[in-house]
């Protein structure tokens, strides 16, 4: 019997194993294939569907109703994304129109403004946490020292902390989508700009017919993105707030470690399931659009 | 009273320039302060830089000699956890490249069935979160006995590099002419040799912008790092900055010198293949 499957290989051709279906590129394309798959299964899939199944106590979700510092972590997650990233990306349009003046000293600036971008976040945050410290730091000495008055405890007001946890976001990744934008500009065909200028336009009919038009999809994209990668900031906050005052400066990223500190994993991937209705359309949708 | 050869800026263009200047400034200063709030601390001795002083009276390398010499408490592990860091930003950097680079060709060059659905799964990994994924993550690497080891926190850093390695990397390789491998099969070439000869070659720019950018998001990297590593000679830089600021009466002086340190070679490694980095990453990182 051993004898009569060995032999067939050779001449049967309708029923071939898988392996003599496929050419030999194919082949090699699946054995290279192969280490992305086995990582994407071990650290991807097996997680995710961990993760899913460790949150499918519905008690779960009734404690998160009930804790008050889940509902503060979402809307300052709303008020992070809605505002922040809104804010964020319009100023990164401004200022790619900036950075494509031709300049010499604003080629110069181009390349220190990159820096918060290059360096890691960590230190400088640190930086930013010191310097705002209500005793010793730098901006409240000054103010004493204009003023004679002490200045405000910065960190210890949740809205002035969100907001400070939300600018050293900005400060952080503001040059990478200034950047972005950059690209987007200098691929407008220059003629159109000099058209415009014989007609005499000003500037702003300029950005409205000829910028805009042109960097909008790239601009939708960018601000899409950012919203998505936002969501996983957790640096910004834990580093610079910690969460407090009060846990009242959370944002879900910081929640969910917060709980899994804390040892409650099923409230950690609740918490997360429960943003997934708003995030998976959104990975979804650019998926779609990067896969192009 | 002529001024032949000096060419006055007329009015208008000088106004352009002070506009660009109002919003120059700014910008600049925005930018550098808590870098510069950094390095001032880094050169200070402890009474100026809790002074609130612009710059200090008596400028010093001192913290940079404790830093180095492990002289303090905090800095115990300075070295290890130098080396730590590196080892491990090497190794997510060697390890997405070798995976990415493989995927790349195996879905752009070799067009492997399934391979864009392939595509559209790290594609979708890429997108998650990355905070979010760190909680099962972090219970993931408990399950497989992985947590306080090094393998722990390479491969998720790899896990997190490879999705934007494999895009970019297909995206070039699209690029590249379908006749060059067709002439390298006339010549009868092998796909290893094709792999190795003419589409690793070819591909260089966008290697060393996928090694570097893989590496700096590994040595950069803070949350998983602290979640998956906690003995204090396992930890990375990052970790340990974070550690100091559990004292409430934490040496800053030392802990800005050290972040300083810590921050110069990614800035390093960015500076010098800028050139690859902008052409690799930011034209194909968001297509229009």
């Amino acid at each position: 019997m051993a004898t009569m499957t060995l032999r067939t290989p050779d001449d049967t051709v309708p029923r071939r194993p898988l392996s003599a279906r496929l050419s030999t590129p194919q082949v090699w394309g699946i054995v290279l294939l192969a280490p992305y798959m086995l990582v994407f299964l071990a650290f991807v899939v097996y997680p995710v569907c961990y993760g899913l199944w460790l949150a499918r106590h519905p008690a779960s979700y009734v404690a998160l109703y009930h804790d008050p510092i889940f509902a503060r972590a979402a809307i300052n997650t709303l008020i992070f994304l809605v505002i922040g990233i809104n804010f964020k990306m319009v100023v990164a349009l401004f200022l790619s129109g900036f950075f494509i003046q031709e300049r010499s000293w604003i080629k110069w600036l181009s390349v220190l403004f990159i820096l918060p971008w290059a360096v890691p976040s960590i230190p400088t945050i640190l930086s930013v946490r010191f310097m705002f410290n209500p005793e010793w730091g730098m901006v409240n000495q000054l103010i004493f020292k204009l003023t004679g008055e002490d200045g405000p405890n910065w960190l210890n007001d949740p809205t002035v902390a969100l907001t400070m946890a939300i600018g050293m976001h900005i400060w952080k990744s503001l040059p990478f989508w200034t950047l972005i934008l950059m690209t987007g500009r200098l691929a407008i065909p220059g003629d159109l700009f000099e058209a415009a200028a014989v007609d005499g336009a000003t500037w702003w009919q300029k950005f409205r017919f000829i910028t805009w038009p042109s960097v909008r999809t790239l601009y939708l994209t960018c601000t899409l993105l950012s919203m998505i990668w936002t969501l996983g900031d957790f640096n910004s906050v834990y580093l610079l707030t910690g969460g407090g005052p009060a846990d009242l400066t959370h944002v879900l990223s910081t929640l969910g470690i917060r709980y899994l500190r804390l040892d409650q994993l099923s409230l950690a991937m609740a918490s997360i399931v429960c943003a997934l209705p708003f995030v998976v359309p959104l990975m979804y949708f650019m998926m779609k659009r990067l896969s192009r | 009273m002529k001024l032949p050869s000096l060419k006055l800026p007329s009015l208008r263009e000088a106004g352009t320039e002070a506009r660009l200047l109002l919003i120059g400034i700014p910008v600049f200063i925005w930018t550098m302060l808590p870098i510069y709030h950094m390095f001032l601390f880094a050169i200070s001795p402890k009474e100026d830089a809790f002074a609130g002083k612009f710059w200090p009276d008596h400028p010093t390398l001192h913290n940079f000699h404790i830093v180095f010499y492990q002289q303090h408490y905090f800095l115990r592990d300075f070295w290890i956890q130098f080396w730590n860091s590196t080892v491990i930003a090497v190794s997510v950097g060697v390890l997405t490249l070798l995976i990415a680079t493989a995927t790349a060709f195996s879905i752009s060059r070799l067009r492997v069935p399934g391979g864009r659905w392939v595509m559209n799964l790290a594609l979708f990994t890429y997108f998650i979160p990355a905070a979010f994924l760190a909680v099962p993550m972090y219970r993931t690497m408990g399950n497989y006995g992985l947590l306080n080891n090094h393998w722990s926190l390479i491969l998720a850093m790899v896990t997190i590099a490879s999705p934007y390695a494999i895009w970019v990397l297909k995206q070039a390789s699209d690029k590249l002419p379908v006749e060059l491998d067709e002439a390298a099969i006339m010549d009868g070439a092998t796909i290893p040799q094709i792999f190795r000869l003419v589409y690793l070659p070819l591909m260089m720019p966008s290697l060393v912008a996928i090694g570097c950018y893989a590496l700096l998001l590994a040595w950069n990297e803070y949350l998983y790092a602290f979640l998956l590593l906690s003995k204090d000679t396992e930890i990375t830089l990052p970790v340990a900055l974070g550690n100091f600021l559990a004292a409430d009466d934490s040496p800053w002086e030392l802990l800005m010198t050290t972040g300083f340190i810590y921050a110069l070679p990614p800035a390093a490694i960015y500076y010098v293949f800028k050139r690859y980095m902008v052409g690799g990453l930011t034209a194909g990182a968001v297509k229009s």
